[in-house]
């Protein structure tokens, strides 16, 4: 079974556009989205939710205020600043490290599991598909990330797929490390805007530091067709393939409107020829990905 | 007063806003909490110097003393340390440096070092006072470098705080404490998903907040007729246009081309003084 993974470091290039369109072009695939606390594939793929799972993320601490005496040892000790002046948890700076509860001399905190988010198993018109939401303000996303790629891959084992098309979150930090670690490459959607270039240049870097082998694409290249070559040189120079350039379109948004994947709103012949587009870039990522 | 500019989905308009508001100003203060992708700078070319290095305090265990008594990884919810038979094995970037692992060892075998997971920076003599945080490549720890930023915010001049995407840590972590918020989001049915998220976030905070649509005329009205219906304040409205499009490829900010925008954020920047300042905000 292969791994695949869309990011892009800059939010907003169209990787959910592609990695939709993917999912309409595998035939063999299971879909995982991972930008769990964004996620918008649902939007075109309308899962058919299968299973509901209760995500735990972090544990919290719990204060007794019945066994408190307000020594504030655990304020003093805690280094995320999770314990108020009144001595109360504040559960966006918790990060369950239980420190509070060792040091109470009262022993009146517990670490307690919180519900952070929901993971779902669920059936599309393309196939299978985990997906999840993280409930707001939640610290473990990479958790979940992991979390909704262990079922993706218990999907793949249990439907005989040969393939997982999972759609990554923008930026480089925890999420972005969860959704690539152990995939076999990544599909990088950048577009040739300064932003762009930076931020491909260093999710990149993150692939690279963990051994993926990456191939770009060119979203919107008709934009600014002088940072499209740049883009082109610095991935020649660094031994990356480009498997495509997609022009500037609307039809991306209108397919979004009536939820379809781009190859599925093929109403006339420009988005005949857009859609012609996806598809090879789809071969070139299936050749090099085998 | 300090102004957050966020979003639920990546790509909007976020550092645009950002930098052509910061840039509308005098004397505002820009700060680039969207550390695992700055952008910022890349509109405003200055020389950045470096301030400080970010670090998180990582367990070090001395041999000599451990008896392998397994209290450390027994204690650590990060997973960060595992006892074996013969060796204690310590995984820097699980490590939240809470600093348990020290105080539970029962032969004081553990001390802290140092480990850098990111930089702070700073323009010196610019237009703007800008700060930037950076996350190393590789690093999971994403808001403790938003955290070191938001430090250098000077509570008696405007910040605005540019904020990552999402609805995680990261974004709770920038956005926290803020004034007055600014949702910027396109019209089309991702943003409006993705701005219902944010929404969210906010009614959690409590932050009073407003939207900017951004390419308000390439998709449908439904984010326009859900604010109108809330009562969300549309603060104000940027159509596609391949000649912002053009700039904002090329790094360079459309109030610097485009002078009649300067009036446009201004106005904003003066609605949103008001709307952050009204005692009776209608329910948000």
């Amino acid at each position: 079974m292969k791994q695949l993974t869309i990011i892009s470091g800059k939010g907003g290039t169209g990787k959910t556009t592609i990695a939709a369109a993917f999912a309409s072009l595998a035939e063999n695939a299971v879909i995982a989205d991972c930008d769990v606390d964004a996620a918008d594939m649902h939007l075109i793929l309308n899962p058919e939710i299968i299973e509901t799972i209760d995500f735990y993320g972090l544990k919290e601490a719990y204060i007794d205020s019945s066994l408190c005496i307000q020594c504030g040892l655990c304020k003093e000790n805690c280094r995320f600043d999770a314990i108020t002046d009144d001595i109360k948890v504040d559960s966006f700076e918790c990060e369950g490290c239980g420190v509070c509860a060792h040091i109470c001399p009262e022993g009146a905190i517990t670490l307690v599991e919180r519900k952070a988010g929901e993971a779902y198993l669920s059936e599309t018109r393309f196939g299978p598909m985990a997906h999840a939401k993280l409930s707001v303000g939640e610290e473990a996303s990479g958790k979940l990330v992991a979390f909704v790629r262990e079922k993706a891959r218990d999907l793949a084992d249990r439907y005989d797929k040969e393939l997982i098309i999972i759609d990554g979150p923008p930026g480089t930090g925890c999420s972005v490390i969860a959704s690539i670690t152990g995939v076999d490459m990544v599909a990088v959607v950048t577009e040739p805007s300064v932003s762009g270039i930076h931020d491909l240049e260093r999710v990149l870097s993150v692939a690279g530091h963990f051994n993926i082998p990456a191939v770009v694409c060119i979203n919107r290249y008709d934009i600014n067709e002088e940072n499209t070559r740049f883009i082109e040189d610095y991935c020649r120079d660094n031994g990356i393939d480009v498997v495509g350039k997609i022009p500037f379109s609307r039809i991306p948004t209108e397919a979004m409107i009536q939820e379809k994947t781009v190859m599925e709103y093929s109403g006339n012949e420009l988005s005949g020829e857009f859609s012609e587009k996806l598809n090879d870039i789809w071969e070139s990522v299936m050749k090099s990905l085998n | 007063m300090k102004i957050a500019i966020a979003s639920g989905k990546g790509g909007t308009g976020k550092t645009t806003v950002a930098v052509n508001l910061a840039l509308s100003l005098k004397n505002a203060q820009l700060f680039d909490c969207d550390v695992e992708e700055p952008n910022c700078n890349l509109f405003l070319g200055y020389d950045l110097e470096k301030v400080e290095d970010v670090n998180v305090p990582t367990p070090v265990v001395d041999k000599n003393k451990c008896d392998l008594c397994g209290k450390c990884s027994e204690f650590c919810q990060f997973n960060a340390l595992a006892v074996l038979p013969e060796d204690v094995m310590i995984f820097p970037t699980l490590c939240h440096g809470c600093g348990g692992c020290t105080i539970v060892c029962p032969n004081e075998a553990i001390s802290e070092v140092d480990r850098k997971v990111g930089v702070i920076e700073g323009s010196v003599n610019e237009e703007l006072v800008f700060y930037r945080g950076l996350l190393d490549i590789g690093e999971p720890m994403t808001s403790l470098v938003i955290k070191a930023l938001q430090e250098h915010i000077d509570k008696n001049a405007t910040a605005i705080i540019d904020a990552p995407p999402g609805t995680a840590c990261p974004v709770i972590a920038s956005v926290k404490n803020v004034d007055y918020c600014i949702l910027v989001t396109e019209s089309t049915p991702f943003g409006f998903h993705d701005l219902k998220l944010a929404l969210d976030v906010m009614k959690i905070l409590g932050i009073p907040f407003g939207v900017v649509i951004n390419r308000c005329d390439i998709g449908d009205n439904r984010v326009e007729d859900h604010c109108i219906k809330e009562g969300i304040p549309i603060l104000m409205k940027i159509p596609y246009d391949r000649e912002i499009a053009k700039l904002y490829s090329q790094g360079i900010p459309f109030v610097n081309e485009m002078p009649e925008w300067k009036d446009k954020f201004l106005r904003l920047f003066r609605d949103v003084t008001l709307l952050s300042k009204m005692k009776d905000r209608p329910e948000q």
